[in-house]
């Protein structure tokens, strides 16, 4: 197996693929925790103790978990903010995939092509990428890895990332559950969140125009 | 190193959206079967038919939903005989395209709306649609495109000659190298396979040898045609399926990342590794279906020639004439040519010590892939290798060994 891990960066001017490097993705029931293959049911627990340890764990979810086109997607957004209560957890949306350098506004999205922004702006320290399209997760995992010091998880419905420093496959509303359960439990236990206090950002076309309007 | 393969439990069925067991909704006499089914326990039986009629028979049982033609002179059957597949009611479309750009083009438009696409070229009209290929790649499109290699260059020929895979390399597609006729029927339902896995998704180029495969009959086994594939699924996809029904769609595909930017350099930068780790994904799946990514006989020996496509067929017989006169010689066959199988061969190649490399091109690129990733590389001869056009029978083969070898040959140019 490989020597090579897939852990938080800032790795390198342009930081290599973790699958050119030796790193297989996990099978089913499996995950992955730094390239190291392991049972699912370790790394949702990993990942619950990374996200509670973190000062600004953050949920970025993406387009198909933000758009209502089938009953799965809606029931696993619910799901994905009982995530975020639970930590507590910010949620930036990764609405759409256009790079927007550099209009972007960092502090209430995230972009593929240039995620580092987002992360660098909010001081993220661990982040969760779900229902964002595997080819477009992978870029964006790669350049946080690149130029940034963030944990990232994925949460993915297909075969899981590798480019991420822990990722889960197959994931459904259940993994998502399993995933909040863990965190109360780990809780109810006397893990503390460790998360800075926030206020959780709304989207509303009365109050907040893109910052480059303003 | 990849994670090992288990070949037994890995799951090959990757299809959520129809019941296995179904009707075929293009041709009704077919039902949608459990690939793992079709291809280890399905009832088959032999037929005896040209490499051009064995791309009909896979087609046929592959549930494609489209195909593009543009056949030109001289040619395989190959488009043609799907046009006739397309008259029966396998698939849901079938047209010519204006030219082979057009046609690569248009491939990519059905493929980005969700279609599973199918289409052959050869030679020149290879290169004339080569602008689509890094593009399918990028665009990540599992497009299966059956490359019946011939020449490139003027003057024309039907021979073999492999010139068209060595520029298919880095255009981030799958590319694999058929042998017989039955390893070019099996590709091509398997190619869809893995092509289609959603951490792979990339274009497959199945590649067989002009004249020899594509012209000559083999005998193929073949499971009844009452089966076959489960339909693509696109919206396991790793990019958004154009589905103008569905909110996803209503965003960019793919970036335009031309401004003069760091970020701009990084994202595109970033693009194209993770095109490259798609192909690395792909050897587990490969693995489960085609078994490993070379076939290895008498590796053991001291002599050993590495090949892939007909020129292992040739080597095979070469190294049954050289056993006649006591010389021993291994033989590794290449299956897939991206990925490419360097830990494998570096490992079959340990013992050798010199290592021939047959190919019919005149570049020799073959032997220098293999140089690029073997220690003590100065053991690889380049050749023997004709320049297309060419036959290159078993004797040049065996000849060219008893040469390094320092034995007497006879020569074949007296032939006539």
């Amino acid at each position: 197996m490989s020597d090579y891990k897939v852990v938080p960066g800032p790795e390198a001017f342009l930081p290599p693929a973790a699958a050119q490097m030796g790193i297989a993705l996990p099978d089913p029931g499996e995950g992955h925790i730094e390239g190291r293959i392991v049972p699912e049911d370790e790394a949702i627990e990993y990942a619950a103790r990374k996200l509670l340890a973190a000062k600004v764990p953050t949920i970025f979810p993406g387009p198909l978990v933000l758009w209502h086109w089938n009953d799965k997607a809606a029931k696993k957004a619910a799901c994905i903010r009982e995530i975020a209560d639970a930590l507590p957890a910010r949620l930036i949306p990764m609405a759409d995939y256009r790079p927007k350098y550099p209009k972007i506004d960092a502090a209430v999205e995230i972009n593929p092509n240039h995620p580092n922004l987002t992360i660098w702006h909010n001081k993220i320290d661990v982040c969760i990428f779900v229902g964002v399209h595997c080819h477009q997760a992978n870029l964006a995992l790669k350049i946080i890895r690149g130029g940034t010091d963030c944990y990232t998880i994925a949460l993915c419905a297909q075969a899981g990332h590798e480019d991420a420093c822990l990722s889960l496959r197959d994931v459904n509303p259940d993994t998502l559950n399993k995933l909040t359960a863990c965190i109360k439990k780990l809780k109810s236990e006397g893990v503390k969140s460790e998360a800075e206090p926030f206020e959780q950002f709304k989207f509303s076309r009365e109050n907040r125009k893109p910052a480059y309007l303003s | 190193m990849n994670k090992p393969v288990d070949f037994q439990k890995r799951e090959l069925k990757g299809y959520s959206n129809v019941q296995i067991g179904e009707k075929s909704k293009y041709k009704d006499t077919q039902t949608y079967t459990d690939p793992s089914f079709l291809f280890n326990e399905a009832e088959a039986t032999p037929a005896f038919m040209t490499g051009s009629e064995v791309i009909r028979e896979a087609i046929k049982r592959a549930n494609i939903d489209l195909s593009v033609a543009y056949p030109i002179t001289p040619q395989s059957e190959a488009a043609a005989l799907i046009g006739e597949l397309y008259a029966e009611g396998y698939m849901g479309d079938y047209f010519r395209g204006e030219n082979e750009f057009g046609v690569m083009s248009q491939c990519a438009g059905a493929a980005f709306g969700g279609a599973r696409v199918f289409t052959t070229t050869a030679g020149p009209g290879t290169l004339r649609a080569f602008e689509n290929f890094p593009m399918w790649s990028g665009a990540r499109l599992p497009i299966q495109v059956c490359v019946t290699m011939r020449g490139v260059n003027s003057p024309l020929s039907i021979q073999p000659d492999t010139m068209e895979a060595y520029f298919l390399l880095e255009t981030g597609m799958l590319v694999w190298h058929a042998e017989t006729a039955q390893d070019l029927f099996d590709w091509i339902l398997k190619g869809y396979i893995v092509a289609e896995m959603p951490d792979v998704h990339l274009p497959i180029a199945v590649c067989c040898d002009g004249f020899f495969v594509t012209h000559t009959k083999d005998t193929v086994v073949l499971p009844d045609e009452k089966y076959c594939l489960p339909p693509y699924d696109p919206y396991r996809s790793p990019v958004p399926c154009m589905d103008m029904e569905c909110p996803p769609v209503r965003m960019m595909r793919d970036p335009f990342v031309m401004k003069s930017n760091y970020i701009s350099y990084m994202t595109q930068a970033s693009w194209q590794l993770e095109v490259r780790a798609a192909i690395e994904r792909s050897r587990k799946h490969t693995k489960a279906l085609i078994g490993d990514l070379i076939e290895c006989e008498n590796t053991d020996n001291e002599i050993v020639m590495i090949a892939s496509g007909t020129a292992v067929s040739q080597s095979r017989e070469a190294i049954r004439l050289l056993g006649l006169e006591g010389i021993n010689v291994g033989l590794i066959k290449i299956k897939t040519l991206r990925p490419f199988p360097h830990e494998e061969i570096t490992e079959a190649l340990k013992n050798a010590k010199k290592i021939f490399v047959p190919e019919f091109n005149v570049a020799g690129w073959l032997a220098r892939e293999i140089r690029a990733v073997i220690p003590n590389n100065e053991r690889v001869v380049c050749g023997p290798h004709v320049a297309g056009g060419m036959t290159m029978p078993s004797e040049v083969i065996a000849d060219e060994i008893k040469k390094a070898m320092g034995m007497k040959v006879s020569g074949m140019t007296a032939r006539g």
